[in-house]
C-alpha cells in the first residue's frame, strides 16, 4: 500500500482513473511469463505521456520507492515481477505509431506500442520492420528495446537492437533525455541510444523511440528439412553460411519439441525424425528461388533425410507458426516451464545441443531444445512442476551446467531474453567481475537511488566459480 | 468487513482450494498469447485483470491464499463473457471455460440469496428450463425478455448494472411466439428425399424450439434434403448451458443425464445442433460427468456424435442453391467456433449459394456481446462490444448478417435495430437462408431438384 500522501501526489499527477491499487490490480501486475515469480506491487500507474513520467519519476525518486517499467510482461527473466513492491508503470495511454516517415524509412512508436501492429501498419506501407519475436502478437516495442528482443528473422536482418535510431527517456530524477534521431550516422558523444537498449528497465523509463524500416522484401519461400540426427543439421547450418547464403531464418526443432509442436498445431510434422530445420528465404523472387534451390541440394548433401519446400505460402506461414509455438506447445507437458537462451557461435550448435542432452540426463530432468539455429541461439526449455522443490534443484543445476558450458564454447548466458532476476546470479560468469563493476556504476550515475526495477540484472550475491577458460 | 461477509469469503476460498483444477491454473504459463483476443481485455484498453491471463492469476491467487474472493473478484469474473476466445489460441492449451465454470458454480452455490432471489432461481433453473411443457406453456421465453419481468428478474437475482436503456430495443427485434398447438405437432422422425445418405438424431433445444420454432422446422427441412433421416427423440430436455454458466452446475449435470439417456435408443450417426451454445455444452458432457463413474463413458459416447448442423450440410451436401444478388457476411458463435471448432463450414456453404457475395467481417469470429445471458447483466460492455462489432459489419456493405445461435441472433438483431437499419438490413439464422435458397432456386427451376 502506498503511503497516502504519496498516493495523493501521484493521482494529482495522473488522476484517480490512472491509478490502480485495488487488490485485483495489484494480483493483476504480480508476475510475468517467468514460472515461479509473483510479488506484488504497492500500484499501478498509467502516465499519459512523458510529462507525467517525468512528474511520477520525480515524486519516487523522493520517496526512494521502486518503478517497475511494464510492457506486457511477456519477459521470460522475471524481468517485470515487482520484487521489491513500489510501483508498474503501464503505457496502455502510450501506445500509439506517431509517424512513419517513408522518406526517411523511419517510425516513430510510444513504447507500449505492440510490435505486431507496428509490422502489420509498416507492411501496409511496402515498408519491413523485421526484428519478429515469437511473442510478437502482443509484446510491446518498449519490452523489445529494453531486453534487445531477437526473432526469427535475425540471422539475416538483426535484432531489435539493430532498428534503434532515437529514444526519449525519463531519468529516474525526472530529466528528460533524448538520444539519436532520424540519422543515418550520428557520432555525437557517448551512444546513449545503445546504452539503453537492453537496460531492462534499470536506467531510465522510455517514453518514445525512433525505429529504422526497410523495404519489404518481395518474396519468401519456406522450406522444411529432417534428419536422422542432429549432427547433419548441424552440417547443414555451417555450409549454408559458408556457402555464403544467408536465410531469413534458420530454426532448429529437436525431436521431443518436434513431437509436442505436431501435437499442437497438427501440420503433419513427422514426429519420428531426429531433427527438423526450419528455413526461409526473401528478398527478389530470382534470388529467392537460386538460394532456395541451392540450399536444397546443401541439405540433400550433408545428409538431409528430405528437404522440401513449401508449395504455398499458406503452407509456408503455417510451418513458421508452428514454430512460434513451440515454447507454448512445451508448455503442455508440465505444470512448469521453464526456458533459457544460452547462445554460442554457430559452429558450436550441434556441440551444445549434445551437451544439452548430457546434461539433462546426468541431472535426471526433461529438456527440450529449439532454437534459432544460424545464430546459435539455442532455447533448452525444461519441463518440471515448480511445487515439486526437489525436482527444481535439481533443474536449477542443469541450467547451471548449460549456462557453464555454453560460456565454455565462447557463448553466452542469454542471446535475448535478458538478465532480470532469473539470471543476474550468472552475469558475472559472462561479462566478468569488472564487467559487473563498470555496470554496476553506469547503475549508479543514473539511478543513485537504486528506485529502477530494483533486483534485477545485479544480484545480490553473485555465484563464483571457477571462472572458465574461453 | 461484517462477520458475515468473512465467512463467506473464507468458504468461498476453502471452495476454491477444494474444488478448483490446480494444474489447470498452473498450465498458464502466462505467455499473454490469448490477450489480444480477448474482447473485454480489448474493450477495457488492455486491463489485465479484465483478461484471461488475469483472471487466471486471479483464481490462482484466491486459492493459493494470496486474494480474498472480494466483490471486485466476482465483478471481475461477472464481466467475462465466456465466450472462450481465449482458448483455442493458448498454445498450453489452457481449458479456460472450465476454470470459469468451476468458479462461477462455487460463487454461485454460496451466494446468501434473499427469499424472492431463491424463489425467483429455482422457478427459472428447476421448473422452466428442464420442462419443456413448462416452456411451452409460457410461450418459450418470452418473459425472460419482457421488460418488467427481466428486469425485476435481473434486479432480485442480484444481477447488478441493469439499466433497462435497451430493453425497448430488445423487445421489438424478438420473433413471433408459435402457438403451443403448433409446437405439437412436430413430427417424431422425417425421411430423407431421396437416397439416403445418413441417420442423425436432432436436438431442438428449448429456446430454439420455442421462440425459434421456424429455424428448427427449417433445420428437418434442409436435412431431408441433404439426404438424412431424422429422428427427434421425445424425451430430450434442455441442453443445461444456462444451468452450467450460472454456477447450476448439478443441475446441468442432471440434464445432461436425461439428454444422454435420450438419444442412446435408436441408431444414428451423429447428433445434430442447430444452436452454437448449445452445441458445445452437449459436446463437452464428457467433460461435466468426468467424475461420475456411471456416466462417464456414456457421456464420451454422446459428446463423441455431436455435430453442427453446417458441418453436416457441408458433409452431406444440399442441392443447388440461389437468392437475390446481395452480400452476405457470417458472425461466428463463439462456442460453435471455440469450442466445437467449426468455422469454415458455414462460411463454404454460404458460397455455395448462387447470387450471393461473401464478404467477411474484420473480427469475425470476436464474440457479439450476446453470450447468453451477459448482454442483460452486463449491459453496458455488451452494448459496447456490439457497437464496435456494427462499425465492422458496416464495412462490409452486407445486407445480410447470417449467425449460428438463438442468442447472437437476437443480439445482431438488436445492432440492426440499434442502428436504426432495419430497412436495409437483416439478421438471419443460417438456416433459414439456406433454406430460403434452395427454395428459391427449386421455384426457378420449377422442380424440386
Ligand atoms: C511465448 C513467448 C515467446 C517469446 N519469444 C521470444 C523471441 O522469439 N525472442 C525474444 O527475444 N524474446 C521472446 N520472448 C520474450 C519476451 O516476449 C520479450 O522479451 C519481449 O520483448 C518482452 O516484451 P514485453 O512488452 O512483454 O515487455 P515486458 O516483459 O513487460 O518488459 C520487458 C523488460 O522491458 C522493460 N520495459 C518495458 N517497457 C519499458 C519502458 N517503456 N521503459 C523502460 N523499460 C521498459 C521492463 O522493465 C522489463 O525489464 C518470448 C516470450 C514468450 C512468453
Ligand atoms: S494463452 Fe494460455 S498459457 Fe498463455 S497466458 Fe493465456 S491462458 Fe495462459
Ligand atoms: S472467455 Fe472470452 S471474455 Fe472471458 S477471458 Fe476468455 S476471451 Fe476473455
Amino acid at each position: 500500500m502506498l503511503k497516502q500522501d504519496v498516493r495523493d501526489q501521484l493521482t494529482a499527477i495522473v488522476g484517480e482513473e490512472n491509478l490502480l491499487d485495488s487488490q485485483q490490480d495489484l494480483i493483476a501486475y504480480s508476475y510475468d511469463s517467468t514460472p515461479d515469480f509473483q510479488e506484488l506491487p504497492d500500484a499501478v500507474i498509467k502516465p499519459r505521456h512523458t510529462e507525467d513520467v517525468s512528474a511520477i519519476m520525480k515524486v519516487l525518486n523522493e520517496e526512494k520507492l521502486p518503478l517497475v517499467p511494464r510492457g506486457n510482461a511477456t519477459n521470460l527473466c522475471a524481468g517485470t515481477t515487482p520484487l521489491e513492491g513500489g510501483v508498474v508503470m503501464i503505457f496502455n495511454h502510450m501506445n500509439k505509431l506517431l509517424e512513419i516517415d517513408e522518406e526517411n524509412l523511419t517510425a516513430t512508436v510510444q513504447p507500449g506500442l505492440i510490435t505486431q501492429d507496428l509490422i502489420t501498419e509498416v507492411e501496409t506501407r511496402g515498408l519491413f520492420y523485421a526484428p519478429d519475436p515469437s511473442s510478437m502478437k502482443i509484446s510491446t516495442i518498449g519490452g523489445n528495446i529494453n531486453e534487445g528482443s531477437g526473432g526469427l528473422r535475425g540471422l539475416k536482418y538483426g535484432v531489435t537492437r539493430d532498428y534503434v535510431m532515437g529514444l526519449e527517456f525519463v531519468m529516474p530524477n525526472g530529466d528528460i533525455v533524448r538520444t539519436g534521431g532520424k540519422l543515418a550516422k550520428d557520432v555525437a558523444g557517448y551512444d546513449l541510444t545503445r546504452l539503453m537498449i537492453g537496460s531492462e528497465g534499470t536506467l531510465g523509463v522510455l517514453t518514445e523511440a525512433t525505429m529504422k524500416l526497410i523495404p519489404k522484401p518481395e518474396t519468401k519461400k519456406t522450406m522444411l528439412a529432417l534428419y536422422h540426427n542432429l549432427e547433419s543439421a548441424g552440417d547443414t547450418v555451417s555450409t549454408i553460411i559458408a556457402n555464403k547464403i544467408i536465410p531469413a531464418t534458420l530454426e532448429f526443432l529437436d525431436q521431443p519439441t518436434i513431437r509436442v509442436v505436431e501435437d499442437f498445431a497438427q501440420i503433419g510434422l513427422p514426429t519420428d525424425v531426429g531433427a527438423i530445420l526450419l528455413i526461409e528465404q526473401d528478398g527478389p523472387p530470382e534470388v529467392v528461388d537460386r538460394d532456395m534451390v541451392k540450399m536444397k541440394e546443401i541439405c540433400e548433401q550433408t545428409g538431409a533425410m528430405s528437404a522440401d519446400i513449401a508449395a504455398t505460402p499458406e503452407e509456408g506461414a503455417a510451418l513458421t507458426a508452428a514454430r512460434r509455438s513451440a515454447l507454448s506447445a512445451l508448455a503442455r507437458m508440465k505444470p512448469t516451464t521453464i526456458l533459457e537462451d544460452a547462445t554460442v557461435p554457430r559452429s558450436k550448435v550441434a556441440e551444445m545441443v549434445r551437451a544439452i542432452e548430457e546434461i539433462a540426463e546426468n541431472n535426471n530432468v526433461e529438456i527440450c531444445t529449439f532454437g534459432h539455429a544460424g545464430d546459435g541461439n539455442l532455447h533448452p526449455t525444461c519441463m518440471t512442476d515448480a511445487r515439486d522443490r526437489e525436482e527444481m534443484k535439481r533443474v536449477e543445476q542443469a541450467f547451471e551446467d548449460i549456462f557453464a558450458k555454453a560460456i565454455e564454447l565462447g557463448g553466452t548466458i542469454t542471446g535475448e531474453h535478458g538478465v532480470g532476476a532469473m539470471k543476474s546470479p550468472y552475469l558475472s560468469w559472462k561479462v566478468g567481475d569488472t564487467g559487473v563493476n563498470v555496470m554496476r556504476e553506469i547503475k549508479k550515475a543514473f539511478d543513485p537511488n537504486n528506485i529502477m526495477n530494483p533486483g534485477k540484472m545485479f544480484a545480490k550475491d553473485e555465484k563464483f566459480r571457477v571462472v572458465v577458460e574461453k | 468487513m461484517t462477520a458475515n461477509k468473512e465467512q463467506y469469503r473464507a468458504e468461498v476460498t476453502k471452495q476454491f482450494q477444494e474444488k478448483m483444477d490446480y494444474d489447470e491454473l498452473l498450465n498458464c504459463m502466462r505467455c499473454g498469447f490469448c490477450l489480444p483476443h480477448c474482447p473485454t481485455y480489448i474493450e477495457t484498453d488492455g486491463n489485465e485483470a479484465a483478461s484471461p491471463r488475469g483472471r487466471i492469476a486471479l483464481m490462482k491467487a484466491v486459492v493459493d491464499g494470496k486474494m480474498e474472493p472480494d466483490e471486485d473478484f466476482e465483478a471481475q469474473l461477472s464481466l467475462c463473457l465466456g465466450c472462450r476466445a481465449c482458448e483455442p489460441v493458448c498454445p498450453s492449451g489452457v481449458k479456460y471455460g472450465h476454470l470459469l465454470e468451476e468458479a462461477v458454480d462455487i460463487l454461485q452455490q454460496n451466494k446468501e440469496h434473499s427469499m424472492p432471489v431463491k424463489m425467483f432461481r429455482s422457478f427459472l433453473f428447476d421448473h422452466v428450463f428442464p420442462k419443456p411443457e413448462r416452456m411451452r406453456q409460457l410461450n418459450g421465453l418470452m418473459w425472460f425478455y419482457q421488460k418488467s419481468g427481466i428486469q425485476k428478474a435481473a434486479r432480485t437475482m442480484n444481477l447488478t448494472k441493469i439499466a433497462g436503456g435497451h430493453m425497448a430495443q430488445m423487445e421489438r427485434v424478438l420473433p413471433e411466439i408459435p402457438s403451443p398447438r403448433r409446437m405439437k405437432q412436430r413430427p417424431r422422425r422425417v425421411e430423407a428425399e431421396g437416397e439416403r445418405k445418413k441417420t442423425v438424431a436432432f436436438f431442438s433445444g428449448c429456446l430454439m424450439d420455442t421462440m425459434f420454432m421456424d429455424t428448427n422446422d427449417e433445420t428437418l427441412y434442409l436435412l431431408k434434403k441433404a439426404g438424412c433421416d431424422v429422428v427427434i427423440p421425445e424425451k430430450q430436455n434442455c441442453c443445461g448451458a444456462i444451468h452450467a454458466h450460472s454456477g447450476e452446475k448439478e443441475q446441468a449435470k442432471e440434464l445432461a443425464k436425461q439428454n444422454i439417456a435420450a438419444f442412446e435408443e435408436g441408431d444414428y450417426d451423429y447428433i445434430i445442433s442447430n444452436a452454437g451454445g448449445c452445441g458445445a455444452v452437449l459436446d463437452e458432457y464428457d467433460h461435466l460427468l468426468k467424475d461420475d463413474p456411471d456416466w462417464s463413458e456414456r457421456a464420451k459416447a454422446f459428446a463423441g456424435r455431436v455435430m453442427d448442423i453446417s458441418e453436416i450440410l457441408y458433409d452431406a451436401g444440399l442441392p443447388p442453391m440461389e437468392l437475390d444478388a446481395q452480400i452476405v457476411t457470417f458472425q461466428d458463435s463463439c462456442h460453435l467456433r471455440n469450442v466445437m471448432g467449426t468455422a469454415s463450414a458455414p462460411r463454404k456453404l454460404l458460397h455455395q449459394i448462387e447470387g450471393v457475395t461473401f464478404v467477411e467481417t474484420a473480427e469475425a469470429d470476436r464474440c457479439c456481446g450476446s453470450a447468453g445471458t451477459y448482454n442483460l447483466i452486463e449491459e453496458e460492455m455488451s452494448m459496447q462490444i456490439l457497437d464496435h462489432k456494427m462499425e465492422n459489419i458496416d464495412r462490409t456493405a452486407a445486407t445480410t448478417v447470417v449467425t449460428a445461435n438463438p442468442g447472437c441472433l437476437l443480439q445482431m438483431k438488436l445492432g440492426v435495430e440499434r442502428e436504426d437499419k432495419t430497412s436495409t438490413m437483416e439478421a438471419v439464422h443460417i438456416v433459414d437462408l439456406l433454406a430460403k435458397a434452395v427454395r428459391y432456386k427449386e421455384e426457378k427451376t420449377g422442380s424440386p431438384v
